[in-house]
């Protein structure tokens, strides 16, 4: 074991340079070729193929597959673009096991599914080595499309928009383009800076000007696009972070899980990205395991993700949860956090109460336990900020607290749609924020044309 | 244990696995390892007249096909026959026969058709104490361009006049291969039965193009830009195989001619189905090519078991046991039904059989039963094609159950009908033969 694991608080450097390069190589692999042809081979070409109706955007997925058996990849990434042209980050992030994989038939025959967004990868790799644009803008239509942020479920509508010949600005509060992808995914699942090659591939189409900095709410006001555009799509994902609700929450040492994975994304040299000896993670989702995952690698000793209820009740896929374990995480349940304990005004422990069911209420037994800790992590949930929308009056309706839309993605207010996480009803996968931005697409461009027709 | 010890015409082998006459038995070498390996026995590979040696192309012999692993699944040649000088070839015959006793040896023959030629050659492999000849009346490629190999194969009248000069000039068993480059394999049988030929065997190689060249459109294997059809064998190949031997072996005509089976023979199972068909023994190649010798261990190992599990006790009970069971369709009994049936408990829900039967055949298999995804037959539709069960990837998901006599079939509205009845008395035959002449 390194030294620098048992380096006393958070630190950075406690890794060699090779143990970071391998820490944070490539989660799956990719395929070769002929291991692409094995696997494609493996697909049964199913009727109404259950793995097509898993997907949120429904890809046909045995159409790709078949695809690239026959030696026609390029055929085969536009069969996946079609429907989903963030198909390359989504073969890197779904949480395949809990979509197209499990209900694959080979999952129910063998417990071993086709390793759909493996191949989902290799075709769109292929096809993105080689710049292979399959899709053309439709002749100008002289209307314009204001899209706030340039996340998964904004890219995904500006793509659709563009193709029809709307003029669509992204305007993004950050300063790269991507959403959660750039800023939101363990690094090991989006290598050699996918996420900013995936915008050029997708913005290559054109009539997509992406305009960085600029926050709805600060820097302009939603009146402002409604009256500057001729529809506005919403696809702003979610700014807050939930709060632990333990006192000591503001102690020196507790951070946002969110915030750790972007600067990490973001990190250029992960040694000079600090991380505690003993890390503590708060929360029970896919945020808890990239946050507690990548503190391991980054090199602290001990690291135990604590949530409130049971395994059963994890967000975070059983893939997930296993990762974290095979990475020496810790995943302790039933415990709920009380108090952050510091010493000399940083974190030295977090105190956790256990919890149990009482009838349909989860409540504190009383009984406590005391981690050493001098890091911890919230990842207890995000939620949207709703400040940003003032201005616009009562008509952005919000439901559950985020912004309510109908089937089609159209917002209560008169030409704005919205998609992805900050819409009510989804279910915060990068997936579903692709197919809400292109269904909100086809339904802006239905209203600013007369029907689909210019 | 079981008796796995074959005589073939004669000649005696330890087991029934020979190796074909081709490259795996063109030298001493290849062939002292393939006895050390277990193989009963080898068709040495086919001897020219005396000579100038024949000359190969000097680029890709071979062509194939494959499953999606790179499994080799048909392989196609366009080598000729031994391209070493005939005495090299008659000199190790001998010594390996010499070496190895309890082993057939059979050297494979082709020389010009004239009877001067076999007059020629017949003696001095009779010399090297060889077990017998095959008449190498196969080869699809180059040889038949000269007038040899399947350009004799093809003639009925020329195999029934060589296999009679042969017999004329030696002691030596005759094997006479047959090529399946022909529409009924049944005519060369025929006339090599008539010449007196010993035995047949069979199938030589198919004419065959693996695939072309998308690139530069030439056809592969490909010679500087130029293709020949080569001579098709491997697993591909053993249904039309076996087809042709059951075909010799039902023939009245050919009666208890015997027959070593050849095409496409992998494994244990693939023996003994051509054994079963009517195959006195089997030759190998292509599997052999693929894996090496050691395949036979799996062979000999298989066969006995089988053997011994089902009671078999020498090849003799099970050599041809399947051949009465091969018939015309028209005796076919019509009045047996059968239905398919699908285990629920099994069924993975792919719907390939939904599919295939709604597309394709007769849409007698539900997709969706009261809103749920459901793969059922519906009896009333079901003509027992057997499609599904081909399409279905579990096996035994899908089953073909029979009708019980007196059991009304729901498509018909019929109860079948408990005695046998063919196309023959069929009342829809319009040649049929009335019941009362």
């Amino acid at each position: 074991m390194p030294e620098g694991q048992f380096k006393e608080g958070i630190a950075g450097g406690r890794l060699s340079p090779q143990q970071y390069a391998d820490n944070f190589s490539d989660l799956h692999p990719p395929l070769d070729h002929h291991e692409a042809l094995v696997e494609s081979d493996r697909c049964y070409f199913c009727y109404d193929a259950p793995c097509m109706n898993a997907c949120p955007t429904s890809i046909d997925i045995p159409l790709f597959i078949r695809q690239i058996s026959t030696g026609n990849p390029f055929g085969s990434a536009k069969t996946i673009f079609d429907q989903n042209i963030l198909g390359g980050m989504c073969a890197r992030v779904c949480p395949t096991e809990t979509l197209c994989e499990e209900v694959c038939v080979r999952e129910v025959a063998e417990g071993k599914p086709v390793q759909i967004g493996r191949l989902q990868r290799y075709a769109t790799d292929v096809a993105m080595a080689e710049n292979k644009q399959f899709y053309a803008r439709a002749a100008p239509t002289g209307k314009t499309v204001a899209v706030v942020g340039a996340g998964p479920a904004g890219l995904a509508a500006a793509h659709r928009l563009a193709r029809y010949g709307h003029d669509v600005t992204i305007l993004e509060a950050r300063p790269k383009a991507g959403g959660l992808n750039e800023y939101g995914i363990a690094a090991y699942k989006s290598i050699d800076n996918f996420a900013q090659a995936e915008v050029d591939y997708v913005t290559s189409i054109g009539g997509i000007d992406i305009q960085n900095g600029k926050a709805l709410g600060r820097d302009y006001q939603l009146s402002d696009l409604t009256r500057n555009y001729d529809a506005v799509f919403l696809g702003m994902g979610l700014g807050g972070v939930n709060a632990l609700r333990a006192d000591g929450e503001e102690t020196q040492g507790v951070a946002n899980a969110v915030e750790f994975i972007a600067e990490l994304r973001q990190a250029i040299d992960l040694a000079s990205l600090p991380v505690g000896r003993r890390v503590v993670v708060i929360g029970g989702g896919m945020t808890a395991i990239d946050a507690a995952v990548q503190s391991k690698l980054l090199g602290a000793e001990e690291v135990t993700i604590c949530y409130r209820r049971g395994q059963e009740h994890m967000n975070a896929s059983e893939f997930e949860q296993d990762l974290a374990a095979a990475n020496g995480v810790t995943i302790r349940h039933w415990l709920q956090p009380k108090r952050v304990v510091a010493e000399g005004g940083k974190v030295s422990a977090i105190e956790l109460e256990y919890t149990a069911m009482k009838g349909e209420k989860l409540v504190g037994t009383g009984e406590t336990l005391t981690l050493a800790a001098d890091q911890v992590f919230k990842a207890i949930g995000q939620s949207f900020v709703p400040a940003a929308l003032n201005g616009s009056g009562a008509s952005i309706t919000l439901e559950a607290g985020r912004i309510k839309v109908d089937a089609e993605g159209r917002t209560l207010l008169q030409n704005v749609w919205a998609g992805g996480d900050c819409i009510f009803g989804g279910d915060d996968l990068t997936v579903s924020a692709v197919a809400q931005g292109r269904d909100a697409a086809e339904s802006i461009h239905r209203a600013l044309t007369s029907n689909g027709r210019a | 244990m079981a008796d796995i010890r074959n005589n073939f015409i004669g000649i005696k082998s330890p087991n029934p696995f020979w190796l074909a006459s081709a490259p795996p038995t063109d030298k001493a070498y290849n062939v002292i390892r393939a006895f050390r390996a277990g193989w009963g026995g080898v068709v040495w590979k086919t001897l020219g007249e005396e000579g100038p040696p024949v000359v190969n192309v000097n680029g890709p012999r071979y062509g194939a096909i494959w499953g999606a692993d790179r499994r080799l699944l048909g392989l196609n040649n366009i080598e000729l026959i031994t391209d070493r000088d005939l005495q090299t070839n008659l000199r190790e015959i001998k010594q390996v026969k010499k070496d190895w006793p309890d082993r057939a040896i059979v050297v494979s023959l082709m020389v010009p058709c004239v009877e001067e030629s076999w007059k020629a050659i017949l003696p001095v492999v009779e010399e090297t104490e060889a077990d017998g000849i095959e008449l190498n009346f196969g080869c699809p490629h180059g040889m038949s361009e000269r007038g040899m190999g399947a350009a004799v194969g093809q003639v009925p009248e020329y195999i029934e006049m060589v296999v009679r000069w042969c017999k004329a000039n030696t002691r030596m068993p005759v094997i006479t291969k047959l090529t399946p480059n022909i529409t009924d394999i049944r005519k060369p049988a025929r006339a090599a039965f008539a010449g007196g030929t010993d035995a047949v065997s069979l199938i030589n190689t198919i004419n065959s193009i693996t695939g072309v060249n998308l690139d530069n459109f030439a056809p592969e294997p490909t010679i500087d830009g130029k293709g020949s059809h080569g001579g098709y064998c491997g697993p591909a190949v053993k249904p039309i195989a076996m087809n042709m031997v059951a075909e010799i072996a039902r023939d009245q005509e050919t009666r208890g001619l015997p027959i070593s089976g050849i095409g496409g023979i992998t494994t244990w199972r693939d023996a003994a189905e051509f054994m079963a068909l009517g195959a006195g023994n089997v030759q190998v190649c292509t599997a052999a090519m693929t894996y090496g010798f050691k395949i036979v261990q799996e062979m000999i190992a298989g066969l006995e078991n089988w053997m011994d599990e089902k009671g078999h006790a020498s090849l003799d009970d099970i050599i041809g046991r399947a051949a009465p069971n091969v018939t015309d369709w028209q005796y076919l009994n019509l009045n047996y039904v059968a239905k398919a049936h699908i285990d629920q408990d099994a069924c993975i829900k792919c719907g390939r059989c939904h599919i295939a039967c709604e597309d394709t055949s007769h849409q007698a298999i539900t997709s969706m039963v009261d809103g749920v995804r459901h793969f059922e037959v519906i009896e009333a539709e079901c003509v027992g094609c057997n499609l599904c069960v081909n399409v279905c990837p579990v096996e035994n998901c899908i089953t073909m159950e029979p009708l019980a006599a007196g059991v009304v079939d729901q498509r018909t509205g019929k109860p079948v009908s408990p005695i046998y009845a063919n196309w023959t008395t069929h009342p829809n035959n319009p040649m049929a033969k009335v019941a009362a002449e």
